[in-house]
């Protein structure tokens, strides 16, 4: 018997209002420097699964790693979706699939010996030490490959296999108590061949982590900030996407009204989409978490709402279609609204028109990292600028920018024609992260950003 | 248990360890001021660490049958393996913490959602329009340690959670409020917590400007939890001393802050979570100073980084199933000071009141640099709170930020049960604002 059948056997007689059951495995490499060091090379071997049931509006789910009696997992789920649930349970209609979905290889990071990976990451990393002043350094490389079976009780069944490389590298420089660092971090769906041809970059990030000593500071307050395609990205993500995730909304008649499609929130050369159907990129895939297709989403279009990403039981509270937005970690989790591939489309703008006439801002490139809180959000910068008169000078401490939804996206007054990804990040809510997204953009220039000091 | 640990011993190894967990949570959730989901979670694994000719290796699984595999994959891992700098400790005595609760073991489920229920009715019958979500959980987890050195440890402990919190939309302004504790035993009185989420909405009633620059900052006990200790520890976390990438790495025994703050790792707090009798090798846990009136007593050290120090393991080394053990702190305790509460507040003119974070931890840190948005904070004017103050973000270091300390509180508050910490008031924090 396939492991389909024995998930299709296990929701036989299931007594609830719906029920489906996930089944992982995977298999993950590291490796792993600190200063001149290997600080760990390791493989880890994972599987487990998990059942989730609907009851009366109310979920029970129950996961585990020994997944040998399905069926007192399946009874268990339904038992407390049954003590949770007293209303109705309500789940889009979505098409039946079934479907066995090879994984996307470019170049299969599995058909790379150990002994290669790690030469090239002893070169990379004694790229970084051949700068002078170097202090320390970081350097991971992984590769992921995780095999997801899922099965629910009106009739989809779906097998799914998704392979994940990611590597981050950084420089560590240091004068006394002051302490400042540069990297990048990079990711790809299926390719190793992500990791090839990085010296430039990494050369750079070693000059820059000791320039970064010698760099001034900034007065924090607002500024006009022009942001590269990356951190562009990240913006898209933390300063839309995630007010555009429906259960933020579903519930909440007030949030509704506010997020209510049709509402203006920029002008109309912006226009942000997500979608799991965009191909070839780490938040790609054919089919979500609760087995619904993917699709490309208008989230933005002409500064106008137009689309917001959903679940099966938030598209059916709020009367609007499943996006193939639920998405989980891994079994350990129920599925949850997620952003996949988060994209600011290009303008019209070229780099010298963004520049033109600022007399006073800052250029900001690569990332920290970012957050979001109802409407506001922060998003941090991994280099900054100083531009004067339309050009870029000397380059400051790293900043952190912070904006609000209602008002920042008006901001945005010019949009670039180049299109930038940032593959090496993950996102995080409800205690899931590292979800692998990505997100991307042109470059962007927003008026009045509010920019920490640094 | 036996199986993997003998088959490693079979495989030749120079040393080896099997470190073994297996935990059950059964949180709830409720949204919409209603109850949502039942959750069971069961996580099992086995990880195995070996050392051979000098290399350091590790491999895990949460899969039994892949558990006989372990030792065949490290043969072919150790050669890229880390020069291991320790040798694997016998036993030793170990202290007692208190962290296992039978009543949380046996916590019904009836009396969890009856808690959460209890919390969300109470805040809504004076904020009816506030939109409430509410989380309670309880757990067991289990840990056991063998080696060829000889030692066979391991500890259970329980941990139950209870946290709630609300959105209140007014327009385009919205505000989210929260509280929360944890602790390895059962609690019953969250009457506070209500309180509490009254307090911050009843201060947040009004928004108020943000008076920028260089002005007084009060951070609340989550306040300094959020933003100050982070970028404070990160310097004496063994792995930065090691690499010499810490501020302070080469300061032992100078005062580096002011004389009024103390900062203990001690995981024998009974109770807390984070506390535990050894560390993740197997180390006795102990209460320590890493600050000691504002002078840099200890930096925390696992096998490997002590190994490299010539120094001896702090007992801080924390591990997930599947990477190396590393230095990690336990549970944090700030000494409190002499300031009452209240008296805080005296002689400000205009400062602000820092509670809750946005973004804290994503920049440079490891200077003691600190930048965030301050998703909850309040203005101060006069000495009295006037309103909640939004679109604003203070930028600093900590080092700086807490040499102009002002006061410090003269009581500490546990923040979600694995922090204790004082109110501070200190200057040297810039304060910017969105017009």
């Amino acid at each position: 018997m396939t492991v389909r059948d024995q998930m299709q056997d296990a929701l036989k007689g299931h007594g609830a209002d719906f029920v489906e059951i996930r089944l992982e495995e995977s298999d993950s490499s590291r490796i792993q420097y600190r200063a001149r060091e290997i600080e760990e090379t390791g493989r880890t071997s994972g599987r487990g699964g998990s059942v989730r049931a609907a009851v009366k509006g109310g979920w029970g789910f129950v996961s585990f790693n020994d997944t040998d009696d399905l069926e007192s997992r399946v009874k268990l789920a339904v038992e407390q979706a049954h003590a949770v649930g007293d209303a109705k349970t309500e789940l889009a209609e979505t098409e039946p699939s079934v479907a066995d979905v090879p994984p996307v290889l470019v170049n299969d990071p599995g058909n790379i010996s150990l002994s290669d990976k790690k030469d090239r990451m002893d070169h990379y990393n004694d790229l970084i030490w051949s700068t002078p002043g170097i202090q320390s350094s970081t350097v991971i490389y992984a590769d992921n490959r995780r095999r997801v079976h899922y099965v629910n009780s009106e009739g989809t069944a779906v097998d799914q296999e998704f392979v994940h490389v990611i590597c981050y590298i950084a420089a560590i420089a240091r004068d006394g108590g002051d302490v400042q660092q540069a990297g990048f971090s990079i990711g790809s769906l299926g390719d190793y061949g992500l990791t090839e041809g990085l010296d430039d970059e990494i050369r750079a990030v070693g000059k820059r982590a000791v320039d970064l000593l010698k760099a001034p500071g900034i007065d924090g307050g607002e500024r006009t900030v022009i942001l590269d395609p990356v951190l562009a990205g990240v913006f898209a993500h933390e300063a839309f996407g995630h007010l555009s995730e429906a259960d933020h909304v579903y519930e909440s008649d007030q949030l509704k009204e506010i997020m209510v499609l049709g509402r203006q929130f920029g002008q109309p050369h912006l226009n942000i989409v997500d979608g799991g159907a965009i191909p070839g990129l780490r938040g790609s895939m054919s089919y979500d978490d609760e087995g619904t297709p993917t699709k490309r989403s208008d989230l933005i279009r002409d500064g106008v709402l137009v689309g917001r990403l959903h679940s099966r039981e938030t598209a059916a509270k709020m009367g609007e279609k499943p996006s193939g937005n639920a998405r989980a970690i891994s079994f350990n989790h129920p599925p949850i609204v997620r952003m996949t591939n988060t994209v600011i489309e290009p303008g019209d703008a070229s780099f010298e028109d963004l520049f033109e006439g600022v007399d006073d801002g800052v250029y900001v490139r690569n990332w920290y990292g970012g957050m979001t809180e109802m409407e506001m959000f922060t998003f941090s910068s991994g280099e900054a600028y100083r531009i004067r008169n339309g050009r870029i000078e000397e380059m400051v401490r790293p900043v952190k920018l912070s904006g609000n939804v209602f008002k920042t996206l008006h901001q945005i007054d010019g949009i670039g024609r180049d299109l930038g990804m940032n593959q090496g990040g993950g996102c995080g809510k409800a205690g899931q992260s590292p979800l692998p997204v990505s997100n991307g953009s042109p470059h962007i220039r927003i008026q009045n950003c509010l920019v920490s000091g640094a | 248990m036996a199986d993997l640990f003998q088959s490693a011993k079979d495989a030749g190894f120079d040393q080896a360890e099997v470190y073994r967990v297996s935990s059950q949570s059964q949180p709830i959730r409720f949204e919409a001021n209603r109850l949502k989901e039942a959750t069971r979670r069961d996580t099992s694994g086995a990880a195995l660490r070996v050392i051979k000719d000098g290399k350091l290796g590790l491999s895990a699984t949460t899969d039994p049958a892949m558990e006989t595999d372990l030792p065949a994959r490290l043969e072919e891992l150790i050669s890229f393996g880390a020069e291991a700098s320790f040798e694997l400790p016998g036993p030793s005595n170990v202290p007692e913490v208190d962290i296992f609760d039978p009543a949380v073991e046996s916590l019904a489920f009836d009396a969890m959602v009856e808690t959460g229920q209890t919390l969300i009715d109470a805040v809504r019958e004076g904020w009816p329009e506030l939109n409430c979500s509410a989380s309670v959980s309880r757990g067991v987890h289990s840990q056991n340690l063998v080696n060829t050195a000889g030692l066979d440890v391991g500890f259970r402990q329980t941990s139950y959670s209870v946290g709630f919190g609300g959105e209140l939309v007014r327009g385009d302004d919205m505000l989210s409020v929260w509280e929360g504790f944890a602790a390895s035993r059962m609690f019953t009185d969250t009457d506070w917590m209500v309180e509490s989420l009254r307090r911050q909405l009843e201060w947040a009633r009004n928004t108020a400007s943000t008076p920028t620059g260089q002005v007084p900052v009060i951070f609340t006990p989550r306040g300094v939890s959020a933003v100050l200790l982070r970028p404070l520890l990160g310097g004496f976390n063994g792995k930065s001393v090691m690499t010499g990438s810490s501020p302070i790495g080469d300061r032992i025994g100078e005062r580096v802050i002011d004389e009024r703050i103390s900062v203990f790792d001690d995981p024998t707090i009974d109770g807390a979570i984070g506390s535990r009798p050894v560390d993740d090798e197997g180390i006795p846990s102990r209460r320590m100073a890493l600050i000691d009136h504002g002078v840099v007593s200890n930096f925390l050290y696992d096998l490997q980084t002590a190994g490299r120090m010539n120094a001896t393991s702090t007992g801080a080394a924390g591990r997930g199933l599947s990477t190396l053990p590393g230095p990690r702190t336990s549970v944090l305790d700030v000494a409190p000071g002499e300031t009452p509460y209240d008296d805080l507040f005296l002689g400000i003119k205009e400062g602000i009141m820092v509670e809750r974070l946005l973004g804290a931890g994503q920049g440079n840190e490891m200077g003691g640099d600190f930048k965030a948005n301050v998703s909850l904070g309040y203005k101060i004017e006069n000495g009295k709170i006037v309103g909640r103050i939004k679109d604003t973000m203070i930028s600093g270091n900590v080092y700086d930020a807490l040499s102009k300390l002002e006061a410090v509180s003269d009581t500490a508050e546990w923040v979600y049960g694995s922090l204790r910490a004082p109110a501070i008031r200190c200057l040297g924090v810039e304060v910017a604002a969105a017009s």
